[in-house]
């Protein structure tokens, strides 16, 4: 069996109690250690996504015990992905708050981000629901921590949200997975795919609630409008590299909703006929303005962001509600896209934040590194709001392109494209009013100027820029790959048997064996 | 036993919902609880109901489903964990705040200003002005 499928789990899992126990007073070695278990990490995480580019199903049996019994990590092309892009998403970020110094305005900063990392890394390799629970549970916690890392009254008032808001979703999500046992009996995801097709059509009263239930709490998860409040408050309010890496969080409701609607609720199945269409699709599009409108009417930059990401995600949601091939292939691009751009965006808004007195859109003296900043943030805007030649223009052509044979064509290609136009508008007024107009303010005579960010912040930043330039150049092969992912998905059968079909301990041979 | 199980798991939902709707810390907190204990409840009914069976497979035909009541252990640890995470955390903004709401202020909080910047600068202001 091949163990390395859980080791993106395992790392970072004893990596952060080491750095408790081990290295609790020096900060520097943190540093070094979290560092290293990063770059390792990434060179596991890109070795597990050449082993799935062929289509292998790779399955891992805990302690052996075979499917439905024992509790097992899938690596497909799709967790792959997902786990590679948490690597080079968070391994910048980690650099970020280094250089910037964040990790040291608290305690912990290290340890959590591993704990963070591992539940990610779970939510994303898991193959059964009750398991994804425990995963979003291990992310969550650890976000707690990172969300009032440093406190502060502001940040601690919009952490208690935060928490209460998560722990009202984890209830709902228990709910959704009792109901799913006790209609079905078990909770492997292959074996749901299996058993919900066996329920007859006069009996799905209970599976349709379980459906709805579980699609309200991964839309939590993803953000999605009218389940958004507790995102603006909560990603302005976290440190700027703990929000950047919140940038992939709302990206795992996004899988797991590609991953459970595709394979225990495809969108043939007759008890969820019209879920996507009629509730998913209008949500999306909604959470698509109100994200974009949003982003005009924002004051503050950091809202601004979090705004952009509600929008963004509005965006990938539309795509995936549409629930073809091509519209699952499109979401993929977009989400990578989307994840890169808002976490630069996010230390961007760190970068300006410490030469201002404030994010308030007002003309304030120019920060240190002026122009710099304000090319990454230009940069960085063209991306998020979708105009040529970054790769947010193309992921929003290849949403367009799957929205296209649709009914609902008019509506989709109406409001994605009259939002990119209200992004546009809010994002040239966030930069001209903070880099432009700073020029017009004569500095304080007295005052002695903000020292420039350290280089290594700039290198964080540059490098996530430099990876949404490589989504751009290289879009052929990613869409094409892409492409490979929704056609696995939309054909589940080899996962299915996979999961199912691999002898282990308890399985129906070894029975007759004994 | 099922009416009473399902109007038990009703009636601490309803009272959870309400007490989430009411805004301070304190009663959103108790209302988080009152619907952890619901959702306890109903897991530990999705296996069915049943009165003094073993938790295991024999071959009397009577048994109690063993897995609702590992789910269930799990989620009592996990909720009761968040719930005492909550409650630092919202002590915290509580005593650092004087305000025990869990909504946004009406108005946006004044973010770290030095005194000495007038809040009142014209935002419409020109470049050629400052000239």
């Amino acid at each position: 069996m091949m163990h390395w499928i859980i080791l993106p789990i395992v790392l970072p899992a004893f990596l952060a109690p080491f750095l408790i126990l081990a290295a609790r007073h020096h900060i520097n070695i943190q540093r070094v250690i979290s560092v290293a278990g990063m770059v390792v990490l990434l060179a596991i995480s890109a070795g597990l996504a050449i082993q799935a580019s062929d289509g292998a199903v790779t399955l891992y049996q805990l302690s052996d015990w075979a499917a439905p019994f024992g509790i097992v990590l899938v690596a497909d092309r799709l967790s792959t992905l997902m786990v590679l892009l948490t690597v080079l998403l968070s391994l910048p970020v980690l650099l970020y708050a280094i250089g910037s110094g964040w990790d040291a305005r608290g305690r912990h900063f290290h340890p959590l981000f591993q704990f963070q990392i591992m539940g990610i890394m779970g939510a994303f390799l898991t193959g059964d629901l009750f398991n994804l629970f425990v995963f979003f549970e291990v992310l969550l916690i650890a976000s707690y921590g990172l969300m009032i890392h440093s406190g502060g009254t502001v940040r601690l008032r919009a952490g208690t949200q935060y928490v209460l808001f998560n722990l009202l979703g984890s209830t709902l999500f228990l709910f959704a997975l009792g109901a799913i046992y006790a209609e079905t009996g078990t909770l492997n995801m292959a074996d749901l795919a299996q058993r919900v097709q066996l329920i007859g059509a006069d009996a799905t009263a209970g599976i349709r609630v379980a459906a709805v239930l579980l699609l309200m709490v991964f839309a939590i998860k993803a953000a999605v409008v009218p389940l958004h409040f507790w995102l603006p408050s909560s990603y302005a309010e976290a440190p700027a590299p703990v929000a950047a890496l919140f940038a992939i969080m709302t990206k795992v409701g996004a899988y797991a909703i590609i991953r459970v609607y595709t394979l225990i609720f495809p969108p043939e199945l007759e008890a969820v006929t019209g879920l996507h269409g009629w509730w998913l699709l209008p949500a999306a599009l909604l959470s698509l303005a109100v994200g974009m409108i949003g982003v005009l009417a924002a004051r503050r930059l950091d809202r601004l962001v979090a705004f952009a990401v509600i929008g963004s995600m509005g965006m990938v949601m539309v795509s995936i509600s549409l629930f073809t091939p091509a519209g699952i292939a499109a979401a993929l691009y977009y989400i990578i896209h989307s994840t890169l751009a808002a976490g630069a965006l996010f230390l961007i808004t760190d970068l300006v934040r410490s030469g201002r007195a404030s994010l308030e859109f007002s003309a304030q003296p120019p920060i240190a590194g002026a122009s710099l900043t304000a090319a990454l943030f230009f940069v960085v805007a063209i991306a998020l709001v979708g105009l040529p030649p970054l790769s947010g223009f193309v992921g929003k052509l290849l949403i367009l392109n799957a929205a296209y044979d649709t009914p609902q064509v008019v509506w989709i290609w109406a409001i994605v494209l009259g939002t990119s136009l209200i992004s546009l508008i809010g994002f040239s007024r966030a930069g001209s009013v903070l880099f432009w107009k700073a020029r017009s303010v004569p500095p304080e005579p007295e005052a002695t100027p903000a020292a420039r960010p350290p280089a290594l912040c700039f290198v964080a930043v540059g490098g996530l820029v430099a990876l949404l330039v490589a989504h751009t150049v290289f879009a052929g092969p990613m869409t094409g790959y892409t492409a490979a992912i929704a056609q696995q998905l939309f054909a589940p059968d080899r996962y299915v048997s996979t999961v199912l079909d691999t002898p282990g301990k308890l399985s129906d041979s070894s029975d007759e064996a004994h | 036993m099922e009416f009473l199980v399902a109007s038990a798991i009703g009636f601490l939902t309803a009272s959870g919902i309400y007490l989430v709707l009411r805004l301070r810390t304190f009663p959103v907190i108790m209302g988080t609880s009152l619907l952890t204990y619901a959702v306890n409840v109903f897991l530990f009914a999705s296996g069915g109901l049943t009165v003094g069976g073993p938790p295991i497979l024999t071959d009397a035909l009577l048994y109690t489903d063993p897995l609702p009541q590992a789910l269930v252990l799990t989620a009592i640890v996990i909720s009761f964990g968040m719930t005492a995470v909550v409650v630092m955390i919202a002590l915290g903004a509580y005593l650092g705040g004087d305000d025990d709401h869990v909504d946004d202020p009406l108005i946006d909080p004044p973010t770290d200003v030095p005194p000495d910047v007038p809040s009142d600068l014209p935002t419409d202001l020109r470049p050629e002005d400052a000239q």
